[in-house]
């Protein structure tokens, strides 16, 4: 059994898809599949720790020796991510039932289940599989099924989110299919790290620039970097509030770890970052995607809008993080990976509660929640505050780390950069902090009660996970420190 | 030089084509279309790849000594699946938009989101001074 | 009371938390409550003299919680400047609270639960600042400070309290974010650790013109110290009620400003460094404008509480020209001016504050002639104005005195000539107050509500009636400025301990 975890990862959430049709009654199928989230959870834990303690974990499907066959390959960066994943996903679940009661019609309830099992199957499958095209692959059931998660939203804007997220995101897949495909020609493996060995020996040929362009531009369309950013603010902001709280937390993340994969695992990173000018293009987009989305985030109305525009910004410090191209600043990127879920799913879990007895997240109808709905607003001013970086909170520990990795490269304007930046956060969550606590409800506005429990539950162990790991950063800094030090080559 | 990379040429103009139609054309079905032309040539181009000159269709049976390589084939099967897959979803999306915008048309589309989204910005301010 | 000093140092931080949680289930029972914060600040008041005592007799204390990150730890020590910190800020809470209750009955504010809590989070908060261990302790409890006080800024609820509010959150949490963070962390690259150390921790081989950039950010960075142009918040802040203005603005909230200045110039930099590197000077003269400005615009204040403030921001420029100039004189008298401005201000704080409740005025030019209904409040505005001017018989004498030799020390003749004409200015703002009050009869009487300040308007709906019957502020109150005022006279008559614990700072740990 225990040697069949990383497949078993996988295929429990996509098995549990088709079972969640036979069940009836929502509730059933509400409960089998936070099983379902539960069990992938408890394989994330367990493969992270054998991965620490055993090293890398090579699983071939159906016994086909790699490169021939496919392999699973869990190392530390993977193991940390799946335990992401399934983490939020997981947390998230708690409160789906209480959620889509609102806001998905009841016929509706048994397919939003087996989507979002489908879209978590895809992401784990993502991370797990060691074969290029088998990524391509899972990327496209997992984005199909958001393509419909997201349709699923009350607003009919939900349906023009969905359609132009399908379009950039096929465009962005496709890409990522034709880099793949180039590499096979190029190489004749599939395997990545086959492809790694391979690849320096042709790195000097156009048809390896061109596939690499491919790849990357493909990656950066579906981790929605500034400028290819488009689709992600509409999409989060009509999807249901539960695939908000889910995507934003997971779904940018994953293609981030495919972009590390890519350009540290299989194209190497003297090819990625010495031959060719991502170094700079890395540091210039990221840099312009913090102030331009973090000024977009300023002016929104819609408070998911803030907080989608907020997320396009992280990502920027993310990429910040990896155009250092150092073990720091890749321990910083892999950090923020971890600390920007745990912020993000808590903040967009709240602002379901606030849907669910609102109706709406207009910035106006905020006023005077901060008495109606003491709890929910105090997790989004706790989660606000570790999006801006204040001690105590995760995001002051990704940003110390993001801050000594442009120091020990000696980049001082950029680190001067990144703290104004994070100053535009300061005034996009405090004009939510201000209308909840300090402004009047409006006139017509009916008094509303604080959000159910199940909404508060997942609320707050989000929460504290996140002054938890803001204090206690063993575990996530030794598991970032030490995929990142493996990413390197260096062991640790 | 050119003939010889003859299916080269039509993968890129395929490209092309379908990525302007997606791109220029606001009529939401045609974008659809413009995405599977632009899927298409990605297929050829897997295709083309897996030939080997002289090889036929990779079937084991008796004197064929040279066969194209099967597995871009089947890489490709399953890229055609995904494609078809994403195509029905377009046109399904397409067909709840039509039932919620009445247009496919993107201009008419956006044009109604803004009024949208003017009107709730409206009802936001005017609550702000009530 | 046999706990060790280990667990007395972290009671000081604990026992505030602790309050908030008394003071939040004693929610609907104001007296309860008020018992509550008063037996807090009693007992922090004991806990923190006792630690007083275990210093004098030369003990070292160090207590490690965790490590945040490697070597990144929260942990606390007890050395004489903070000492000095702590002692002044939990006794002044003690008075602050006594006042408080006076101010805020009288003055029927909303929302005093969530009063009285931000209040002890900050206290405590202050206690992590003053006994912090290593420069990142300290950088988490200033943080603190500025959220905790953001809710106590914005009081009132009003749209002029929410702007003050923006203000101060924007400008603190922006230098600290921007430039003290950059600071500490550029301080951490260089060196490898944060931890205060005797004698600073560069090598002395330090590039100067980086060490030198990371002095100026320090500076900048430190925002609660409001060193030119990052001052606004503090005039800003006024909108908040007086008690807030007392304690925080005029003393905890600034201090902690000046107090993480004199920590970094001292512990971080070390006075030796210090003296050589090229923005010293520049920084001086910085803080030199500050002073002169500051106290120019105080002049043209009419708003008594708006005057406080900017005299608050020129006192500020003293401390930190202080403990800039590098000599053990400048930081001598720059901590005895923390505690000898501290009582000096907050008197002045409580006395307008007391004004405001009793006789609902807050502009200068219509206290004229109050002396005769509110004598005790004038003439303890009277003695605290001579401390912060720094004139005998009050405390603020010694702390000028040392900073003015400090600048002949190190000839910096032009500084000196700066606090000479500052200290002049201040007698020009300050002293005309009580003796208008006392020697001059009231102005033609103008009843129309929009002379008087938003603050009162709702209460001095009757103007004409509260013009006749104006007494002095209430007892608890009256109290509280009677005690500040005797500080600022005691302090002239036995500076001994103060000047033992500022003579301290640069013996301890060697």
């Amino acid at each position: 059994m225990i040697s069949h975890l990383p497949i078993l990862q996988v295929i429990v959430p996509l098995m549990a898809a088709p079972i969640c049709l036979l069940l009836k009654r929502s509730q059933l199928v509400w409960l089998f599949s936070l099983f379902a989230s539960a069990i992938a959870f408890i394989i994330s834990v367990l493969l992270l720790q054998q991965v620490m303690t055993s090293g890398v974990i090579s699983y071939e499907l159906g016994g086909w020796e790699a490169p021939w066959g496919i392999e699973y390959r869990i190392d530390k960066l993977n193991a940390f991510l799946l335990l992401i994943i399934s983490a939020i996903s997981t947390v998230v679940l708690i409160a789906a039932q209480t959620s889509i009661e609102k806001e998905i019609p009841k016929e509706k309830h048994t397919l939003f289940y087996i989507l979002y099992l489908l879209s978590l199957t895809g992401m784990l499958g993502i991370v797990s599989t060691g074969d290029a095209f088998n990524v391509f692959v899972f990327l496209e059931i997992s984005s199909l099924s958001a393509y419909a998660l997201i349709a699923l939203g009350q607003d009919r804007r939900a349906l023009w989110a969905s359609y132009q997220y399908l379009i950039m995101g096929t465009i962005g897949a496709t890409f990522i299919l034709i880099g793949i495909g180039l590499m096979y020609q190029m190489t004749g493996t599939l395997n990545m790290q086959d492809l790694s060995q391979r690849l320096p020996e042709v790195a000097q040929t156009r048809t390896v620039f061109t596939a690499f362009a491919f790849v990357i531009v493909g990656v950066c369309l579906k981790l929605a970097l500034f400028p290819l950013h488009l689709w992600l603010p509409n999409a989060y902001a009509y999807a249901p509030s539960i695939v908000t709280a889910f995507f934003a937390a997971t779904a940018t993340k994953v293609a981030i770890y495919l972009l590390i994969r890519f350009t540290f695992t299989v194209f190497g990173l003297s090819f990625s970052f010495t031959t060719l000018p991502l170094q700079g293009l890395f540091l210039l987009l990221g840099l312009t995607g913090i102030f331009v989305a973090s000024s977009a985030a300023i002016y929104q109305n819609n408070v998911k809008h803030v907080f989608a525009y907020s997320s396009i910004a992280q990502v920027g410090y993310i990429i910040v993080g990896l155009s250092t191209s150092t073990i720091t600043g890749l321990t910083a990127t892999l950090l923020h990976l971890f600390n920007h879920a745990l912020m993000k799913s808590a903040i967009f879990l709240a602002l379901g509660a606030v849907v669910y007895r609102l109706g709406n997240v207009q910035l106006s109808s905020f006023n005077g929640l901060g008495r109606q709905m003491p709890l929910t607003m105090a997790a989004i001013v706790i989660g606000g505050l570790s999006l801006i970086g204040v001690p105590l909170t995760v995001g002051f520990v990704s940003k110390w780390y993001l801050l000594t990795a442009l120091l020990e490269k000696g980049w001082w304007p950029v680190a001067i950069l990144i703290l104004l930046g994070s100053l535009l956060a300061v005034i996009y969550v405090w004009r939510i902090v201000e209308a909840a606590y300090f402004k009047k409800p409006l006139a017509d506005s009916v008094p509303v009660k604080e959000a159910p429990l199940f909404f508060l539950i997942p609320i707050w162990l989000l929460i504290t996970a996140n002054i938890y790991f803001g204090i206690d950063t063993r575990l996530s800094l030794q598991v970032a420190s030490a995929a990142a030090q493996s990413l390197f080559g260096v062991s640790p | 030089m050119i003939i010889g990379l003859f299916n080269d040429w039509v993968v890129v103009v395929l490209m092309m084509i379908g990525l302007y139609i997606v791109i220029a054309h606001g009529n939401l079905i045609k974008k659809i279309v413009g995405l599977a032309i632009f899927q298409t040539s990605v297929f050829i181009l897997y295709i083309s790849m897996a030939n080997v000159e002289g090889g036929s269709a990779p079937i084991l049976a008796e004197g064929i000594k040279q066969f194209s390589n099967p597995l871009p084939h089947v890489l490709i099967l399953t890229a055609i699946v995904v494609g078809v897959a994403t195509t029905a979803l377009g046109l399904a999306l397409v067909v709840r938009i039509k039932e919620a915008y009445g247009s496919i048309e993107e201009e008419d589309i956006q044009h109604l989101d803004n009024k949208t989204q003017d009107e709730t910005e409206i009802q936001a301010t005017e609550g702000d001074q009530s | 009371m046999n706990f060790s000093i280990e667990v007395m140092l972290q009671l000081t931080i604990v026992i505030p938390l602790l309050t908030i949680v008394g003071i939040i289930l004693a929610n609907n029972r104001p007296n309860i409550r008020e018992g509550i914060t008063i037996s807090a600040s009693i007992l922090l008041l004991f806990i923190v003299t006792s630690l007083y005592q275990s210093l004098l007799s030369g003990k070292n204390v160090n207590v490690f919680w965790w490590d945040i990150m490697p070597n990144l730890s929260i942990s606390f020590s007890i050395e004489p400047l903070g000492m000095l910190f702590a002692l002044i800020a939990s006794f002044l809470w003690l008075i602050t609270t006594f006042y408080a209750i006076g101010y805020m009955r009288s003055h029927q504010e909303e929302n005093q639960t969530r009063f009285y809590s931000c209040f002890a989070l900050a206290i405590s908060a202050v206690m992590g600042i003053a006994f912090s261990d290593n420069l990142f302790t300290l950088f988490v409890f200033y943080e603190v400070l500025t959220l905790s006080t953001y809710p106590l800024v914005t009081h009132a609820g009003t749209e002029k309290a929410k702007q003050g509010g923006r203000v101060y959150l924007g400008i603190l949490l922006s230098t600290s974010i921007a430039f003290f963070l950059l600071a500490i962390a550029g301080t951490w690259f260089i060196t490898g650790t944060l931890d205060f150390k005797q004698g600073g921790i560069f090598n002395p081989d330090v590039d100067k013109a980086i060490a030198g950039a990371l002095l100026v950010l320090f500076i900048f960075g430190i925002g609660k110290a409001a060193i030119m142009p990052f001052h606004r918040w503090l005039p800003a802040a006024m909108v908040a009620p007086t008690p807030v203005s007392a304690l925080l603005h005029a003393v905890a909230v600034v201090k902690a400003g000046v107090f993480t200045i004199l920590k970094v110039c001292v512990f971080i930099f070390g006075l030796d460094l210090l003296a050589i590197l090229p923005t010293t000077q520049f920084l001086l003269y910085l803080a030199g404008a500050s002073v002169l400005l500051a106290s120019i615009v105080a002049m043209r204040q009419d708003n008594l509480k708006a005057r406080l403030a900017y005299s608050t921001i020129s006192q500020l420029g003293y401390i930190t020209i202080g403990a800039l100039l590098a000599t053990s004189s400048g930081v001598i008298g720059s901590s005895m001016h923390i505690a000898t401005h501290a009582f000096g201000k907050i008197t002045l704080f409580f006395c307008a504050g007391a004004i405001l409740v009793a006789a609902h005025k807050s502009k200068i030019s219509e206290m004229r002639g109050l002396g005769r209904q509110m004598p005790l409040t004038m003439i303890a505005f009277f003695i605290g104005s001579l401390s912060i001017i720094g004139v005998p018989p009050t405390g603020g004498t010694w702390s000028k005195w040392f900073l003015l030799m400090g600048t002949i020390e190190t000839e910096q003749w032009i500084l000196m000539v700066v606090l000479m004409i500052s200290s002049l200015l201040n007698i020009a703002y300050l002293l005309p107050i009580p003796f208008h009050a006392f020697f001059s009869n009231p102005l033609p009487e103008k009843h129309d509500a929009s002379s008087s300040n938003h603050e009162s308007v709702d209460l001095a709906s009757n103007v004409d009636q509260s013009q006749v019957q104006i007494k002095e502020a209430p007892w608890p109150s009256l109290l509280a400025i009677g005690i500040t005022t005797f500080g600022c006279l005691f302090l002239f008559i036995y500076p001994q301990p103060l000047f033992d614990l500022a003579t301290a700072i640069l013996a301890s740990g060697q």
